[in-house]
């Protein structure tokens, strides 16, 4: 069996005097998508963060890249992290608002490998037309496709993805859920999402993390098809809805 | 009519020190959000290099090409020593800003010091090439030439920082580091050579200030760079702490402020004025004129 193609091993995260993560302890199966869920303010978003080493952490976070090398991220900068093969897509999106959608995207492109621009831009040709728009006049909708477009643009093997339908109208969920599934046919994903119906429609597996701590791993379709735990652990009912 | 000539053009000469200290500030605010209190050293290190290239370096000199020379040489002491500065101590206390603080504080008086220990606390006569001694008369006043090569010099390093800015990649990462460091990072980039680069930058500029306020001031000493520091400082607040060309338009505004007070009301208005300026800049609009980069 193969190893994981990430492995987060008892990582803690203390910030300003807060003890967010608790020692998690996660893997990410190579292919497919695997479901980040919790509650809010359960630790989702500084899990991801601490694989990129955007907080300072403790533990040992290791990937295992297509090459069958397994690497050590932990103690590692996160630029050396990304270009392992890792895109990160953050909750608010963060496009740089003074720059143009273009740019945002040049910007994006690794200097080692080809950046895959004509794919990018047959998956958002509205992002073409507004190539020399800047980004902070797109509505929230444009700047998650800039956002994942960025992620897009580069050969990763590992895409981190937190919260990309939040705040968004539910046309646009479903465009954003249609392009992240495509993108899930050649690329790993670990995806923060609280909306359960995206989450169904992608995740093969999903972890829940509960104060710090993950509290259950395993099968997505699983989780989603038992009411009762899903409404234990995530306070919600699994028809449709949000975590 | 002549003296409002005369006053303006120097007002602009001003400008033009102001803003090659400020835009170098304001880039490393923007970018590192380090408030760098050493910038006005590299300003005395540029005065000290030219002055001291014109008459030791083979080749430099105090007239035509030697002069050039004298200047390149004294700019690239100061980039030098920037570069090597952020290398070496402000690299180690990233996200460290008090520290930051107390370190380029420390290294203003250091610097200072050791010029002042080298060269002595008195001015020295700073070495003017004749064109600049030369006045050219403009709508009936007759303006010393050396303003002209002050805001010449500042157009040409402001034309040439917008297009660093808007058509280079490294621009490009600035541009997006003064907005969201840590998102720069998070795309596989590794913003600590930008830093660097920027630090440079900034004290290249600086010590081309030191070369041209050596002209226009006709002499040099070690606290120039200090003082003269205080007024970039106040230029990239009212500017927008990381917009160049928000430092140019506000260095403009402080040059000429200080110039007509100065001539108009009583010699010292004029810096009184520019405080002055500050405060209403802060109260109605307190991110500075402007907020983007470039």
């Amino acid at each position: 069996m193969s190893a994981p193609l990430l492995r987060m091993t008892d990582v803690h995260v203390r910030l300003s005097g807060s003890h967010i993560l608790q020692g998690v302890d996660l893997t990410v199966r190579r292919g497919g998508v695997t479901a980040l869920l919790g509650r809010n303010g359960a630790g989702k978003t500084t899990t991801v963060k601490a694989v990129l080493g955007l907080v300072p952490s403790t533990g040992v976070v290791e990937f295992t890249g297509d090459d069958g090398r397994t690497q050590r991220l932990s103690g590692r900068r996160t630029h050396e992290i990304v270009r392992r093969g890792i895109g990160y897509a953050p909750e608010d999106r963060e496009v740089f608002g003074g720059l143009t959608v273009a740019e945002n995207l040049t910007l994006a492109e690794r200097r080692d490998a080809p950046a895959h621009h004509d794919r990018v831009y047959e998956l958002f040709p509205e992002l073409k037309q507004r190539s020399r728009q800047l980004a902070g006049t797109l509505s929230g909708g444009q700047q998650q496709m800039v956002a994942i477009a960025r992620l897009l643009l580069n050969d990763n093997q590992l895409l981190l993805i937190d919260e990309p339908t939040k705040g968004l109208a539910p046309l646009l969920v479903a465009e954003v859920a249609d392009v992240l599934a495509r993108a899930a046919e050649e690329v790993t994903i670990l995806l923060v999402e609280q909306n359960l119906t995206v989450v169904r429609r992608m995740a093969t597996d999903a972890v829940v993390v509960d104060q710090g701590r993950v509290a259950w791993s395993g099968s997505a379709p699983d989780l989603l098809a038992d009411a009762d735990r899903t409404r234990e652990l995530l306070g919600v009912a699994t028809s449709g809805g949000h975590a | 009519m002549d003296t409002v000539v005369l006053l303006a053009i120097t007002g602009l000469g001003l400008a033009a020190l102001y803003f090659l200290v400020a835009s170098g500030l304001s880039l490393i605010f923007g970018l590192m959000g380090v408030l760098n209190f050493a910038h006005g050293a590299f300003l005395t290190i540029g005065a000290y290099g030219t002055w001291w290239a014109s008459d030791h370096l083979p080749g430099a000199g105090s007239t035509g090409w030697g002069f050039v020379s004298a200047v390149a040489f004294g700019v690239a002491v100061g980039t030098l020593v920037a570069a090597l500065i952020e290398l070496a101590l402000i690299r180690p206390l990233y996200e460290r800003h008090i520290e930051q603080v107390l370190v380029t504080v420390g290294l203003s008086l250091a610097l200072v010091a050791l010029v002042r220990a080298v060269w002595g606390a008195d001015p020295h006569p700073f070495p003017r090439p004749e064109w600049t001694q030369r006045t050219t008369s403009v709508l009936g006043a007759n303006v010393p030439n050396d303003r002209f090569l002050l805001i010449g010099s500042a157009l040409v390093v402001l034309v040439a920082v917008l297009a660093f800015l808007r058509f280079t990649r490294f621009g490009l990462i600035i541009r997006a580091g003064v907005e969201n460091r840590a998102m720069v990072t998070a795309l596989g980039i590794d913003v600590r050579k930008a830093f660097t680069l920027v630090f440079a930058i900034g004290g290249a500029f600086a010590a081309l200030a030191g070369a041209l306020g050596g002209i226009y001031l006709g002499s040099i000493s070690p606290g120039q760079g200090t003082s003269l520091l205080i007024f970039a400082f106040i230029v990239v607040v009212i500017g927008g702490m990381s917009s160049i060309t928000g430092a140019a338009v506000a260095a403009v505004l402080v040059g000429l402020v200080q110039q007509f007070a100065n001539y108009y009301a009583a010699s010292g208005v004029g810096d009184l004025s520019v405080v002055l300026l500050l405060a209403v800049v802060l109260l109605t609009r307190p991110s500075g004129l402007t907020a983007r980069v470039a």
